[in-house]
């Protein structure tokens, strides 16, 4: 469990991103923070690691004051996955993969073994093991980045918009074999996101930011659907435009999916 | 072209090249100088450069100073040493390490800044030490600016160190020196062919240690890079500049 | 303190020397190696083949060339067009990356929009390309008149008249004084030329303040000169970092 009490961050230049931010996420769930850019989803995550220091408050990973921790060995126990996913160009997949083990002192040979399990994990065909992050595909350096994050078994993952700059179909897939990872692994996932219905499709818990990272709604997916607490809310969600007011239509011969305003969505499997 | 024969003819004539005062052993001279130069510069300004470049602190009087040290003319920078240290090798070898400086200093600082911003926060988010981000991330990564350096500072230095007879410190520039005095044309072409042939030489080595010190990873990516290849066509392998050759 | 006041006079000529040296071949230099820089930018053959070849020439030690010049020109070994001509190569050398680069750096949309609205070629380079690449063409340009000037009193070596004079006539007569003025004086000519550069830029360039590529132009062009800086690649390929000191320049 990761606790976040009354947690402001301000930045030397005076923007304050994070404003007494109160804030659960339970153990072995995933918890999606969203909210439009700059309203501080990326702070907060960092806050975690400590690759961002807090100005005030107190954040506490099962009870324990983080800031009682060296902050290299916290960022070893805590796997992060980034939208660029971040992987060292002169290192080859493997070798990306077994960077945390190896800083943690586990031999190279287990951590390549360890490694090859992850990559198939992640959904690599492990003959992609040698090769170079940049003979990768967009979709594929993010599963390395997953593979990555999960590599030292952490028990928390922090993910910041890991799967913002691959295409539609190709997120799709991500999201599901995520979904899948979290169903066998049960680790504490953090979540970052601007996309609404990313955030309902992978959160237990779905945390609706505002400005200065306030949270304008937390709750189930569910809940925050059915009851918007504020116009905020019912605006950023799209219920107020009936944007969920989903039909199907036969095109053809295709059942395709359409919103209010009749444009498709998707294609029923059939 | 006469001219150019007449200096081939000076350079192989036996005479010439062996001996404590041949070809040879100021080459062995002018080379010494050189990596001499280049390796006490090296101590001090590659720390200091990956430093300015890890912390990104000092960056602009860097910048100032390289520039500044440009513009010194180094004949005279080496001639004052003359006068203040004595002749020798002493004042040259001064001389030719505060000419490698900027190109060593620049040359560490813009291959760490050069690191995409976004791998070295990875690499620390992964839980890397500053230590080990510097050293197992930004110096990999910056090996070809900073191998450039070298290469810029090590031509700098081996075209100036010419001079070094200006303060009786031997070198090629003796050939110079004695064919200006006697009017010896063939002479001075020659010993200026075998500057020249030095310098090439060394150019074309550093050329190739700088692409074969691009890690393995980076150039997989050029190749597959072609899709997204930029606007901006990418630079060739460089051209170093000296200046007060 | 006394050998400078009582030969303000020779310093004085030494600097008109120097600077009579110095200006053309930073002035030729940039004029040449316009086209030359076209044709390295606009055939991408020729891009690697032409920076190769002056990378090759600025390699050249400065005293073997003005030794060898004469025999290729057939003027005298004492002949100030040596010098110039010399100190010219260097300039295109440096100069002509520097034109590659900053015609490579002006923005594909700009370009097309100029053709769009019915620009010639000819036009269109000089009253768009030209212009818009002059941020990256004047950083290079300063690049080229500090090296030209600290590179001029080489020829003194060769018995043509600069600052470099008093240099040798210092080491002769052991005067420090001597050699420290010729010194400070061709920092003095470095900075003022550097200033006038500056100048000319705000000058015909007032839109260049505010544009980020022009502030980050001559921090990387001086790297890339010192460092030899390649890999990374060209003058302004580099997004990360911008830099809010050179604002003024
Ligand atoms: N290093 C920083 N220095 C100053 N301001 C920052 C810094 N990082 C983020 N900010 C500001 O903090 C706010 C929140 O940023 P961020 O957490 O990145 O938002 P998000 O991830 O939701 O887009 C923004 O206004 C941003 O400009
Ligand atoms: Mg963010």
């Amino acid at each position: 469990m990761i606790e976040f009490r009354t947690v402001t961050k301000k930045f030397p230049d005076g923007t304050v991103a994070v404003d007494e931010l109160s804030l659960v996420l339970p153990a072995r769930q995933t918890t999606v923070l969203v909210g439009s850019s700059g309203s501080g989803k990326t702070t907060i995550l960092r806050m975690i690691n400590r690759m961002v220091e807090k100005t005030s408050g107190d954040i506490e990973i099962d009870g324990e004051d983080i800031h009682a921790l060296n902050p290299v060995k916290l960022r070893r126990s805590i796997g992060y996955v980034m939208q660029n996913s971040g992987l060292l160009p002169h290192r080859k997949v493997i070798d990306n993969v077994t960077t945390v083990p190896v800083l943690n002192g586990v031999k190279k040979a287990e951590a390549r073994e360890a490694a090859l399990t992850l990559l198939d994990t992640v959904g690599l065909d492990r003959s992609l093991a040698e090769r170079y992050p940049s003979q990768l595909s967009g979709g594929q350096q993010q599963r390395v980045g997953v593979a990555r994050g999960l590599a030292a078994d952490p028990n928390i993952l922090l993910m910041d918009e890991p799967f913002g700059a691959v295409d539609p179909i190709v997120r799709s897939e991500l999201q599901q074999e995520l979904i899948r990872i979290q169903r066998d692994l049960g680790k504490t996932i953090v979540f970052v996101t601007h996309d609404i219905d990313e955030a309902f499709l992978l959160g237990d818990q779905v945390v609706l930011l505002e400005k200065g990272g306030r949270i304008a709604q937390q709750g189930t997916p569910a809940e925050i659907l059915s009851k918007p607490a504020s116009d905020f809310v019912a605006t950023f969600i799209g219920a107020d435009r009936g944007r969920r007011a989903l039909r199907v239509e036969v095109v053809n011969g295709r059942n395709v999916v359409v919103d209010e305003d009749g444009r498709p969505t998707g294609v029923l499997q059939s | 072209m006469d001219l150019f024969l007449d200096g081939f003819a000076w350079i192989f004539d036996p005479a010439h090249l062996s001996g404590p005062g041949g070809i040879w052993a100021r080459i062995a001279e002018q080379l010494s100088y050189t990596f001499g130069a280049v390796a006490i510069a090296a101590i001090i300004a590659i720390p200091l450069g990956l430093w300015i470049g890890h912390t990104g602190r000092g960056r602009d009087i860097a910048v100032l100073c390289s520039g500044g040290l440009r513009a010194l003319p180094s004949l005279g920078l080496l001639i004052i040493f003359a006068l203040g240290i004595g002749i020798g090798f002493k004042a040259p070898l001064l001389t030719f390490v505060i000419l490698a400086i900027p190109s060593l200093l620049s040359g560490a600082y813009a291959g760490v800044e050069a690191v995409d911003k976004r791998t070295v926060d990875a690499a620390r988010a992964q839980g890397m030490t500053e230590w080990q981000v510097l050293t197992k991330v930004e110096l990999p990564l910056g090996l070809p600016l900073l191998i450039g350096g070298i290469r810029s500072g090590v031509l700098q230095v081996v075209a100036t160190a010419t001079l070094a007879y200006f303060a009786s410190g031997g070198a090629l520039g003796v050939f110079i020196n004695d064919g200006l005095k006697t009017r010896d044309y063939a002479e001075l072409i020659g010993a200026s062919i075998v500057v020249t042939v030095l310098a090439l030489v060394l150019e074309g080595i550093f050329a190739l240690l700088q692409r074969l010190f691009v890690p393995r990873g980076v150039t997989a990516g050029q190749v597959t890079e072609v899709r997204s290849r930029s606007v901006r066509p990418r630079a060739v392998v460089g051209s170093p500049i000296q200046e007060g050759k | 303190m006394n050998w400078v006041i009582n030969n303000l006079g020779l310093i004085w000529s030494l600097t008109l020397d120097h600077v009579a040296l110095a200006v053309p071949p930073i002035i030729l230099g940039f004029i040449i190696s316009i086209p030359i820089g076209w044709v390295a930018n606009r055939f991408h053959a020729s891009r690697g083949v032409l920076l190769t070849i002056s990378g090759l020439l600025y390699t050249v030690p400065s005293l073997p060339l003005f030794i060898a010049l004469p025999a290729i020109l057939g003027t005298g070994i004492l002949d100030p067009i040596n010098v110039v001509v010399g100190l010219t190569i260097y300039a295109v050398a440096l100069m002509v990356r520097s034109v590659a680069d900053a015609l490579a750096a002006v923005d594909a949309g700009v370009r097309q929009a100029a053709t769009a609205m019915g620009y010639s070629a000819w036009q269109r380079f000089w009253r768009v390309e030209f212009p818009l690449a002059g941020p990256v063409l004047l950083a290079g340009l300063r690049v080229v008149s500090v090296s030209t000037v600290s590179l001029v009193s080489i020829g003194s070596v060769i018995g043509v008249s600069s600052l470099g004079y008093l240099f040798l006539n210092g080491l002769q007569r052991n005067i420090i004084e001597e050699v420290a003025s010729g010194i400070v004086a061709t920092l003095l000519i470095a900075v003022v030329f550097d200033l006038l550069l500056v100048l000319a830029g705000r000058v015909l360039l007032p839109w260049a303040k505010a544009d980020p590529t022009a502030k980050r132009a001559w921090r990387k062009t001086v790297e890339t000169a010192i460092a030899g800086a390649s890999a990374g690649g060209s003058v302004v390929d580099d997004p990360a970092v911008s830099d809010p000191s050179m604002a003024g320049r």
